[in-house]
Formats: C-alpha cells, structure tokens, sequence
C-alpha cells in the first residue's frame, strides 16, 4: 500500500514510518525490556523461578534474563524476607543499578516484614528502598507477579522521561 | 540395645552426677547435677557407648528461677539407633559451660547459636562469635526478658534495628490461656 504524506515521504520505498514522542517511545523501550535484578532472599524466590520457567514465562513480558549483576538490570525484584542483617546489603546492591532503576517488593515479607514482626526482620523493604510496585502473597503466585509487573510496565509508560533526567553538572 | 538400657549404664557410671533416667512418651532424659562435667559424660557417651552424632544442643531461660539456664543435649547413635537427652543447668552468674565440640566437631554451629540467642559463654570453644545476628548487636534476643519486637540498635555500615510494631500484642497462644478461635472469633462463623 502507497501512501503520500505532505512530507513527500513514499512509504513502499522506504517503509512506515510513525510519528510520535521522543518520550513515548523510550518509555515503550524500556517498559518492554524491563531485566529483573532478582533479589531472592526466601520463599518468594522459589515463585520468582516459577515465573521465570515455562509455564508463567517472565521472558513473554520482556524480562529475558534475570540479570544477577546490579549493573545490567532495570528492576530490582526484592522476593523474601529482608532481614536486618541482610538489609545494608541490599541497599547497597540498589544503589548500585544504573538509573532508571524501578523496585518490585514481592511478597508479604518484602512490603511490610510479613508474618514476621519481630527483633530481626526490617518491617518492609520500603524502609531503604523507593518501592514502585507491591505484591501480596505470601507468596503470591507467579501470575500475581506477572501482573505486577505489567503494572511497573504501566507505571513506566508515563514517565515523563527527558524532563526528569539527571544530568552531569557542568 | 535399647535407650533405657543405654541410659543406665551411662548412669551407672556417673551415678554421682546423673539422676535416674526420666522416661515420657518414649524419650529418656538424663539430668547432670554437675555441668563442669558435662565434657566427661559426653565424650564417655560417645567413645563408649556409641552416641556419635550429636542432634541438637539448645538451651531454656528459666526466667526467675536459679540457675537460670538449662542446656540441653540431644544424643543419638547411628549404630544403635537410640535417643538420648541430656540436661544440665548453668546459673546466670557464671553463663559459662565448657564445650563439647572435642567430642562432636557439630557443636561449634550450635553452641554459637546459644551464644548469640542467649548470651551463655563455652570454655574452650574454638570460634566462640555470633552466628545469626551480627557482631556488635549488644543484645541477647531469646532471653524471655528481651521483648519480641527488638529494641533500637544502629551500628553504622553494618546494620540497624528498629522495633517492629505489633499492632495489639504478640498473638500467641500461651498455656492455660484461650487458645486461637476464641481469641480471634472469626468473622464469618460457619453454618453447621
């Protein structure tokens, strides 16, 4: 199909082209290729793997490899309990994934110390970390992480990207 | 060879030290008067009478009572395949034992747990440091005087505490109380 647009661009040649925001389109970029940091300290993590193995595929969602390196992942999927003896570590894992970087507490350990309220389990996670995106369960099963994870997707696709970008002072 | 018979001839050795067997629902129980000797019994229990593997060791707060701990030493042998417990009291102005990882190499692990849940020091123990809390947490959490939400601690660089909120209280069943269901009657009350 031959279309002529005002530009004078003829598309059978040189193929479609959409016009949209710079910002729309990276916000598609990344919320489609969200790579999970999974933090996988307990239980939580054993659903995690369920939903990275076939039958709830995380990879269908973009989240293709559970990167293990803070450096190489976008989102940090925090499944188990965070004790407090565990806690500094994971914040300085955190701090150590490049922007933008989103946080998925998973579980009822990881929002709000669970079942556990006692001397050595941190009372959430959010205590340390800027939580995007909760998930009950306990542990919550692989589909309820999935659709946490569309949420973050869809939390992703409204960023307003370039107006928030850090930028090195000159 | 039966437990029983096992804990007899470890009495009749120690007879000074050891009360008599207590047997409840299956399970003997040694009582040592003495716990400066717990070594000699121990290492006796293993050479001689074949209790190699060491099961547990773990320990009570007997909060208001003296002597305040009781440590307790589950034995059993794979030969003969037979339980054994053995119990001895240390009083809080000591809170030292000596250790038996001469004997059982295991009771390093276990011993440390003792030392960071209860504050209760092993002589002789070969890396005698906390094990599920971190070093420099100045408390004893499984001491019944130290409460379930912990207490407010900082140690920049290593770890923080904070009090959990328990929202109304622990909800534990204890003994001679009410137990769950009429504690927290549930909402919707089935129909039968």
């Amino acid at each position: 199909m031959q279309t002529r647009t005002e530009i004078g661009f003829d598309s059978k040649i040189e193929g479609d082209v959409i016009h949209t925001r710079l910002d729309a389109a990276i916000n598609w970029f990344r919320k489609n290729s969200l790579w999970p940091m999974p933090m996988g300290l307990a239980c939580c993590a054993i659903e995690l793997m369920a939903a990275g193995a076939s039958r709830f595929d995380i990879a269908r969602f973009g989240s293709e490899v559970m990167r293990f390196s803070p450096r190489q992942s976008d989102v940090m999927i925090v499944a188990g309990t965070v004790t407090y003896k565990m806690a500094l570590a994971v914040k300085r894992i955190y701090d150590q994934m490049a922007e933008p970087k989103w946080v998925i507490a998973m579980g009822a350990c990881a929002s709000t110390g669970g079942m556990y309220r006692s001397y050595s389990v941190l009372q959430g996670v959010d205590h340390i970390l800027p939580v995007d995106v909760y998930v009950a369960g306990c542990p919550p099963r692989p589909e309820a992480l999935l659709d946490a994870l569309i949420k973050l997707q869809n939390k992703v696709a409204k960023e307003p990207v370039l107006s928030t970008q850090k930028t090195v002072p000159a | 060879m039966t437990a029983l018979e096992l804990a007899q001839k470890l009495k009749g050795k120690f007879g000074d030290v050891l009360a008599e067997p207590v047997e409840f629902r299956g399970e003997i129980t040694l009582k040592l008067a003495d716990a400066g000797r717990i070594v000699e019994v121990c290492s006796f229990a293993k050479s001689e009478l074949g209790f190699d593997f060491l099961v547990d060791i773990t320990s009570l707060d007997n909060y208001g009572d003296d002597p305040r701990w009781t440590i307790v030493y589950h034995l059993y042998g794979i030969g003969h395949r037979c339980h054994v417990r053995l119990k001895t009291d240390v009083s809080e102005e000591g809170s030292e034992i000596s250790t038996v990882t001469g004997v059982w190499r295991t009771a390093d692990w276990h011993e440390r747990e003792i030392y960071d849940m209860m504050g209760i020091r092993f002589r002789g123990h070969p890396d005698l440091r906390r094990i599920l809390m971190w070093e420099g947490y100045p408390y004893f959490p499984l001491r019944k005087d130290f409460p379930l939400a912990g207490k407010p601690t900082d140690l920049p660089e290593v770890a923080f505490t904070r009090p959990a909120p328990l929202e109304g209280g622990p909800f534990v069943t204890v003994a001679g109380g009410k137990d769950t269901i009429a504690r927290e009657p549930r909402v919707r009350i089935p129909e039968n």
